[in-house]
């Protein structure tokens, strides 16, 4: 057990919140993604308040861990667990998507203090990912770069350029998390474990990175002790050659029986009842919720 | 009212009927380009190509030299951006029969910010050798250049827009490849639009027209190929001409306006677009404000100019 009973419960309640600040965000700007800000909920929240070497007082401290949301859609899910952690007031959520706003509909690094990397158009963040781990071999730093891809984005050529120049160049402090919620946007048809055909199914991804040489953890997404013990592994092995790829089991649009394995909610904007319905189904009480 | 991009998808449903070698080759978006009623309608014929656009145009080169014509659905920034370099070395260097449905063009993408803001596209393929280059005004147009477009052997860019805009021309319209439309007479001055931006210079003249200045309205929906002769002819009687786009005011519409007139007919040359700046997320009529591309600014931005 890594985490004790109030520490776990203490992390569900953040990602409980999360989950409500993600609705709550998108109804009021009337704009944004829903389903893959919910799937990757608990594997932000893990990294921002357990995992990651970080100081929200100050972003830009050289030595802190790089984290790249390479599924730059999921930007609502990142900003509402930044706020949690103290990065800008939770209030500020509102000016989501708003003209002037430092919470752009992708995250964009020239706005917004604690971002590694902009991000939006997939396929492209673990190449800086890349560079991240690698400069730090070069300045004999060890900080960790953890890079989080969605499973259809895994389609992108890119992807595979990075994953092959991260184990020739045997950077074990590079970590690719991937959100294996089995939907994206449109894909194939048929169902699997969401409305539309799971995108890798018949593939052995697990397999696929190993034969690139990174050493593969499939854990449950949605498990706390679970993407602990992977992160620490990860992390115990930064000096080794092989980068990890962390292939995390989640639900898309998780949390919400009306989101849950639905590809229209991949983007779609709840209503005001969609949100209250959120805070039931999530077991918050009005007085509990920020916004 | 009509958005361009359910135009583009009714009228690939159209297109299948007729022409039994049509496919549309999808880059995960499908339920936001609204190619996916071509799927509904073919499901045969629907090539979901997944989140790879450079692929999925090195594809439809393959297919279109079977003779298959091959139309692609997915953002505008994925095909000029990300898979600039196979459209133009697989696609425009080949003469390829392919045509690209670039379907969020512009300032105006739903909120998705700089990333997803094309309006550097026009520069870009406009540049390309032997690629047609297409910008409809309103959805009766997106259909009747769609339709040009699958008749005409090569590639073909078509830069649509995501939301609805109100539909300006009569149900007969025929398409002319390389024509200047022009859409209201005037005297003072002359506005030129190309694309979704076209209806809002129609407003903003008759603003115009409220405070004495006569405006003539034109539309330049076919970027490439163009008739020089025809833009230069029509926009003669005017001493001082305004080009008006979602786009940057380089190498866009302004840009083509001022090249053609500097060689054949000079005269000052205003382009009202997006300065040499990125975009980002905000509501439409926000970005519209903003950019000095909404009927009101565009009318106030002429005054200025003719009052200086
Ligand atoms: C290069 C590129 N192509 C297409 C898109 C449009 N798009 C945004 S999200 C998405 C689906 C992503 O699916 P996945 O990676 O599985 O993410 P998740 O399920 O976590 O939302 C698509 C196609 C994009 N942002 N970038
Ligand atoms: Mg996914």
């Amino acid at each position: 057990m890594i985490l004790s009973e109030a520490e776990r419960g203490e992390l569900e309640r953040t990602a409980r919140l999360v989950r409500y600040l993600i609705l709550r965000t998108v109804q009021h700007s009337g704009a944004g993604h829903i389903g893959g800000p919910l799937s990757a909920t608990e594997l932000l929240v893990a990294l921002f308040f357990k995992i990651l070497r970080i100081d929200p007082q100050n972003p830009t401290w050289p030595d802190r861990d790089r984290f790249i949301l390479s599924k730059g859609h999921a930007a609502v899910g990142l900003y509402s667990v930044m706020a949690l952690r103290g990065y800008f007031p939770v209030e500020e959520l509102l000016t989501f998507d708003k003209g002037g706003s430092r919470l752009q509909g992708h995250p964009d690094m020239t706005r917004l203090p604690g971002l590694d990397m902009s991000s939006g158009s997939l396929g492209q963040g673990l190449s800086p990912g890349v560079g991240y781990a690698l400069g730090a071999r070069l300045l004999n730093k060890d900080f960790h770069t953890w890079v989080m891809l969605g499973d259809g984005e895994l389609q992108e050529g890119m992807v595979w350029e990075a994953v092959h120049t991260a184990r020739r160049y045997r950077l074990g402090n590079l970590t690719a998390i991937v959100d294996y919620n089995g939907l994206q946007q449109y894909g194939w048809r048929g169902s699997g474990r969401g409305d539309r055909a799971d995108p890798w199914a018949g593939f052995p991804l697990a397999e696929v990175f190993q034969s690139f040489g990174w050493r593969v953890i499939e854990i449950d997404g949605h498990d706390f002790e679970a993407i602990l013990g992977a992160a620490a592994v990860a992390r115990e092995n930064a000096a080794g050659e092989q980068p990890t790829a962390i292939i995390a089991w989640t639900t898309k649009g998780k949390g919400l029986s009306f989101t849950e394995g639905r590809h229209a909610w991949h983007s779609k904007v709840p209503s005001e009842e969609d949100v209250r319905r959120a805070m039931e189904e999530l077991g918050l009480s009005p007085e509990e919720v920020p916004l | 009212m009509k958005a361009l991009r359910d135009a583009f998808g009714e009228t690939l449903v159209e297109l299948g009927g007729e022409y039994p070698n049509l496919l549309v080759l999808d880059g995960d978006l499908a339920n936001s380009t609204k190619a996916d009623r071509f799927e509904a309608a073919y499901p045969d014929r629907f090539l979901e190509m997944g989140i790879a656009e450079q692929n999925m145009l090195g594809v439809a080169a393959g297919l279109a030299f079977l003779g298959f014509i091959p139309w692609l659905s997915s953002f505008t920034v994925f095909f000029t951006h990300r898979a600039a370099d196979p459209l133009r070395m697989l696609v425009a260097q080949t003469k390829a029969n392919v045509k690209i449905g670039a379907a969020y063009s512009g300032l105006l993408t739903g909120y998705t910010g700089k990333t997803h803001q094309d309006v550097e596209d026009l520069a870009i393929v406009r540049a390309m050798p032997d690629m047609a280059v297409l910008a409809p005004l309103d959805a009766i147009e997106t259909r009747a250049m769609m339709r040009w477009a699958t008749a005409y052997e090569g590639p073909v860019y078509l830069r649509l827009a995501r939301d609805p805009s109100p539909i300006v021309l009569p149900e007969d319209y025929r398409f002319e490849a390389g024509r200047v439309l022009e859409l209201k007479k005037g005297r003072d001055i002359a506005l030129l639009g190309t694309g979704v931006e076209t209806p809002r210079l129609l407003e903003a003249a008759k603003l115009l027209s409220a405070e004495g200045l006569e405006a003539g309205v034109y539309h330049l929906g076919s970027i490439k190929p163009l008739d020089e002769d025809d833009l230069v002819r029509k926009l003669r009687p005017y001493p001082r001409v305004f080009t008006a786009e979602e786009h940057s005011i380089h190498g866009g519409l302004g840009g083509l306006v001022a090249e053609v007139l500097a060689a054949h007919d000079p005269k000052p040359v205003v382009r009202i677009g997006i300065p040499d700046t990125w975009g980002e997320s905000a509501p439409n009529d926000w970005l519209l404000d903003r950019y000095g591309l909404s009927a009101q600014r565009v009318a106030e931005r002429v005054l200025k100019e003719v009052k200086q």
